[in-house]
């Protein structure tokens, strides 16, 4: 009996989303960022979360991997409630997780070697030349010569930067990678080989990927779906923080105005607001 | 268009809005120290678990020792030696006037060992060691280092507080024992050598009125002074606000709360220790 069911529990488990975020409500202090968000991402699937600065793009990805516990409400990774995890637990599932930084995060005490080579100092038993092929392997898949590896992040340019922060996230070969605004502050071309990298990695490893950005070109280039935070403080009361949920090429078909306004790049009400601001 | 405002709840309109609004300001500023005595303390019981169950890593722990220890060498040694002669220099006067400068060695050394050695060396190690503790990790802060140690699986208080916790609460004793030895020398320097006060009634008093109790005593507070140091400094780095702005903010207020702290620990302990001292020894004599 038992036998018969293992497929089946199986074939379950692969049909779970990776990550599910049931009526997520995120305070800090008074202030409400995220109300009531519902959210699954399927396994092997790229979800772009896109929103203007300050909607909760970031607080929501950060959420995924248990660094902004939830005022109420429950992400699960895996099927398991973050909450729910203890400490060591917690390590364990976040060696599945990676985390590419807006401005990368490297730790500038050490060299982009050692950065890369950090979680494998972590989690992993190997020799320094085992260790050290496995860097220059990852260096090189996101285009970085081997001679980058003795040097200190602040000699690095902001793309460089960011690709060793990308090396860094999947050194250890993880299900759900997690971009927060990966191609902010970078020039169009360093923006697109971000963005094919992002793909590449996708397309080779089959990873899951959450990538929070405000550049719709990364968006439609990347995601297979798009969701559109709103900032909560200027919901109209009753209305749903994610205004849109669908494929990248429904959005510009979308009723919404304050969706077109964003894809458009369009000041729309905010400047108005400023105009009354202004009078006042 | 009806919106939400920032806050979750509106607060109505009242004619005392202002007694109102004073009550909620002394009840948000006390409900902000408790939430912050307690959040420091779960932080010191969270370092300490930490380095009772899982020794920090070597390389983490010997560059913190020589970044609190050895680099802070320089500086506390002119301090210590430039205390000795500001006290070789203001005890002069009112000694001879006494006819008593012979025991100068006694009142520079004792009140060296026992007091300001301990406690200023202490105060500028808040500033060295303390300020640059509570920078270094707001910037890492600020910049999501600590974020990214943490979803690497390296629990940050495990990786960065503990080794600076333990090279402030090992070394800063030392360098208070260095402080009063080169405030020593420096009192005898300029006793001896500019007041031309005599070497051997110098030492002679120095021995007679400075113990080991002295010399035990000032050591003991600066591990209590060290401890507060290194925490305070991390604690401040560790909930430093978002920006430039934060983490001048934390490297000052890591200063001033341990300088703070450090003067309440002074009073509250010399109280202990001579408490202590006088179950001890009920018929010590006084000193002079």
């Amino acid at each position: 009996m038992e036998n018969t069911n293992e497929p089946e529990q199986q074939e379950e488990g692969e049909n779970t989303p990776l990550v599910r975020v049931s009526h997520l409500h995120i305070d800090f202090s008074r202030q409400r960022v995220l109300s009531d968000i519902n959210l699954s991402v399927a396994r092997g699937e790229t979800v772009a979360v896109i929103g203007e600065s300050g909607c909760g793009k970031t607080v929501l990805l950060k959420s995924m991997i248990g660094l902004l516990p939830p005022t109420s409400g429950s992400v699960e990774f895996d099927g398991q409630d973050l909450r729910q995890l203890k400490e060591r637990e917690m390590a364990n599932q976040r060696t599945r997780i990676g985390f590419v930084f807006q401005q990368a995060a490297l730790f500038d005490s050490m060299t982009v070697g050692q950065n890369v080579a950090f979680p494998l100092r972590q989690h992993r038993s190997l020799s320094p030349h085992e260790m050290k092929q496995l860097v220059l392997a990852r260096l090189a898949e996101v285009g970085l010569p081997d001679s980058i590896i003795f040097k200190k992040p602040a000699e690095l340019s902001g793309g460089m930067r960011k690709r060793v922060g990308l090396a860094r996230a999947l050194i250890l070969s993880p299900e759900l990678m997690l971009y927060d605004e990966p191609t902010t502050g970078l020039d169009p071309i360093m923006s697109d080989v971000i963005n094919q990298l992002i793909m590449r990695t996708r397309q080779r490893d089959h990873v899951t990927s959450v990538v929070v950005t405000h550049d719709m070109r990364t968006a439609r280039t990347v995601a297979d779906r798009v969701v559109m935070l709103y900032p909560y403080s200027r919901l109209r009361p009753g209305e749903s923080q994610i205004l849109f949920d669908g494929p990248p090429d429904a959005i510009d078909q979308c009723d919404d105005r304050r969706v077109r306004q964003f894809v458009d790049g369009q000041a729309g009400d905010r400047l108005m607001e400023m105009r009354e601001l202004s009078e006042t | 268009m009806a919106t939400h405002t920032e806050t979750i709840s509106d607060e109505p309109a009242s004619k005392l809005r202002w007694l109102e609004d004073w009550v909620a300001g002394w009840g948000a500023a006390a409900i902000q120290c408790v939430v912050s005595v307690g959040d420091i303390t779960l932080f010191t019981f969270r370092t300490f678990a930490w380095m009772f169950t899982r020794w920090p890593r070597r390389e983490a722990v010997l560059a913190n020792f020589n970044q609190v220890g050895v680099l802070s060498l320089p500086v506390v040694a002119v301090t210590g030696t430039f205390i000795g002669m500001v006290l070789a220099v203001q005890s002069y006067s009112q000694f001879k006037m006494l006819g008593m400068e012979s025991r100068l060695g006694a009142v520079i050394n004792m009140t060296l060992i026992r007091e300001l050695g301990p406690v200023l060396a202490a105060t500028m190690l808040a500033g060295r060691v303390g300020s640059a503790m509570a920078a270094e990790l707001g910037t890492m802060r600020v910049t999501e280092q600590i974020d990214a140690l943490d979803i690497m699986g390296a629990n940050p208080i495990h990786y960065l507080v503990a080794p600076r916790f333990l090279a402030c609460l090992l070394l800063i004793p030392t360098l208070t024992i260095m402080a009063d030895f080169m405030g020593v020398f420096g009192g005898y320097f300029y006793s001896v050598t500019i007041l031309g006060i005599d070497r051997h009634h110098f030492w002679y008093n120095s021995q007679q009125f400075v113990g080991h109790w002295d010399l035990f005593s000032g050591v003991f507070k600066s591990f209590f002074f060290g401890a507060v140091i290194g925490m305070v400094g991390c604690y401040r780095g560790f909930n430093c606000s978002p920006g430039a702005e934060g983490v001048g903010r934390a490297a000052t207020a890591s200063f001033v709360y341990s300088f703070v702290l450090i003067l309440f620990l002074d009073l509250v302990l010399n109280i202990l220790i001579e408490t202590a001292h006088n179950s001890l020894w009920p018929d010590a004599n006084p000193v002079f």
